[in-house]
């Protein structure tokens, strides 16, 4: 093997671990320190020995044990290099644990997979919610703050100063490294499922699928969401969130015509749709619901799949969509669900029953700046004769809309009709 | 770990308890204070006089200056603290949860910086 192969071998083999066993390789060293940015340092630092010694040695049998070996050595050697007295028995301490653990040459599944209390750790209620998702992103998958950044509409260095002061915290501040005990489950879960669907709604926000940074950022979200459907099988709020994902996922492409145009689920061609997706979702679906607890995620994968059905038998199913959105509204209480209830409401009852039931504008103050509340109250006024009204709720919608294919629709439609002179 | 819980409360609300409601509330505190010694977690605690008695104290141009009262006025003021010894922050969430203040006022929890 000349040493050009060998050096394309090696990164091939690093990039393949760095991709399986990236978040359990940090979850395992921040685990026994605490310190999360000191874990990645020394596993980049491991992943760039791996990459000069593997072409010349050949790659080690277990790559994972080799990577943990050498990353346990720098925590080791950066904590001796800070010199401080106070850092002798932390260090006794570090090195005891890490060794501990036989990190002997062994497959990746000896390692003991310690994500899911990673996960619990970057969405602990002591760290700001908002950094919640990009914290899991980077920590648990590997992505740089660059692309985190372009996903949540930040700048790359406000990025990574967020996640590092998070870093900081959850070292400082000794949140532990555990998944939480049963009484406290539920509630805590539940922040890191919000997490897992911020990044996967944040992967959504580029709809076009134009922006790479932001669709892998879906395809990482899911890979998280089963991640923790497979650490925690009998939870089924974390079923519901993967079968949500799941049905979102199976029409992606329908959403967009083969101009580029948005298209709307009523518009939309079932035959394009992911059937294998939807079955899984579907599955999952039917597992939650047999563990007998429900909640929002399982609340809101049900009526994509009411959706789905709908247009796959033609049924009319709009009395128990509305149902289910009662349901959702009673344990949310958001306007966004209120919004989307009231459009059920159109097809179930009428168009002035709809527009009475619309969140009130002066509930929520960022009602006024959401696009899909404008584009609702607009559909529904058409709905109800009321064209002048619906003209101008068009026109605030369009103007507050940030995908150039939806403002188009709505610009369509807002020309479609009848044209009303300025004014009348 | 140690931390330190900080209880912030509206301090002018004491005295404009009966005799009877402050017996209540400050043996609370005592209750407070003993379960945390039984569990092994407590390091030390003190109740503090009111603002009203404190001094701040900076040096601004060489020359030490001495103002009446408090550093921050605030609508909740630091009525003591709890120094505990816990294994983590969910440990010492736990505690600050149990304490009375955090039903009348507000419980900071810090980690002690060790040296």
């Amino acid at each position: 093997m000349n040493s050009r192969e060998g050096d394309e071998q090696a990164r091939t083999t690093a990039e393949a671990v760095a991709r399986r066993s990236y978040g359990k390789l940090i979850a395992f060293l921040a685990a026994r320190t605490g310190d999360v940015a000191a874990a990645e340092d020394a596993l980049s630092e491991a992943f760039a020995v791996a990459l000069a010694d593997w072409p010349r040695k050949g790659s080690p049998a277990s790559p994972e044990a080799w990577l943990l070996t050498v990353a346990r050595r720098k925590i080791i050697d950066a904590y001796r290099g800070q010199r401080r007295h106070e850092i002798v028995g932390e260090e006794l301490q570090v090195t005891e644990g890490l060794g501990a653990a036989a990190i002997a040459a062994e497959g990746p599944n000896q390692i003991p997979d310690q994500r899911l209390a990673l996960m619990f750790v970057c969405s602990h209620p002591a760290i700001e919610a908002g950094i919640r998702a990009p914290l899991i992103l980077q920590v648990i998958l590997g992505l740089d703050a660059k692309a985190i950044a372009s996903a949540f509409l930040m700048s790359p260095a406000a990025m990574s100063k967020r996640l590092v002061r998070a870093k900081e915290k959850i070292r400082q501040a000794g949140i532990p490294f555990r998944v939480p005990e049963r009484e406290e489950l539920p509630s805590r879960l539940d922040a890191v499922l919000d997490a897992v669907y911020a990044a996967f709604a944040e992967g959504w926000t580029d709809p076009a699928g134009t922006d790479v940074a932001r669709r892998d950022l879906t395809e990482e979200a899911m890979f998280l969401a089963q991640l923790v459907t497979e650490l925690l099988p009998e939870e089924p709020e974390a079923l519901g969130l993967l079968a949500l994902m799941l049905h979102a996922e199976a029409r992606r492409r329908a959403r967009r015509g083969g101009d580029g145009e948005y298209v709307p689920l009523a518009e939309q061609d079932p035959a394009s749709w992911d059937l294998r997706m939807i079955e899984e979702a579907e599955a999952l679906l039917r597992r939650a619901s047999a563990l007998g607890v429900i909640g929002r995620y399982q609340l809101e994968g049900a009526l994509q799949s009411a959706h789905v059905d709908r247009y796959r038998t033609g049924r009319a199913n709009w009395a128990e969509v509305v149902r289910l959105y009662d349901a959702l509204l009673a344990l949310s209480g958001s306007p966004v669900v209120a919004i989307n209830r009231a459009l059920a409401v159109a097809e179930l009852q009428s168009a002035r029953d709809a527009l009475r039931a619309m969140p009130e504008l002066s509930s929520d103050a960022r009602l006024a700046e959401y696009q899909p509340y404008w584009a609702a109250r607009a559909e529904l006024l058409v709905k109800a004769g009321e064209k002048e009204e619906a003209r101008r709720a068009y026109e605030i919608a369009i103007g507050l809309e940030r995908d150039p294919a939806v403002r188009r629709f709505l610009q369509k439609r807002q020309s479609a009709l009848a044209s009303v002179a300025e004014g009348e | 770990m140690k931390y330190i819980l900080m209880a912030y409360v509206n301090e002018g609300a004491w005295p404009k308890m009966t005799k009877a409601e402050q017996e209540q509330g400050a043996a609370a505190y005592m209750a407070y204070g003993e379960a945390l010694k039984k569990a092994g977690a407590l390091v030390g605690s003190n109740r503090l006089q009111p603002t009203a008695a404190a001094t701040t104290v900076r040096i601004a141009n060489g020359k030490s200056q001495v103002l009446d009262g408090p550093y921050v006025d605030s609508k909740e003021q630091l009525g003591g603290y709890f120094l505990i010894d816990v294994p983590d922050l969910d440990a010492a969430i736990s505690w600050a949860s149990r304490c009375p203040a955090a039903g009348h006022g507000a419980v900071e929890v810090r980690p002690i910086w060790e040296m």
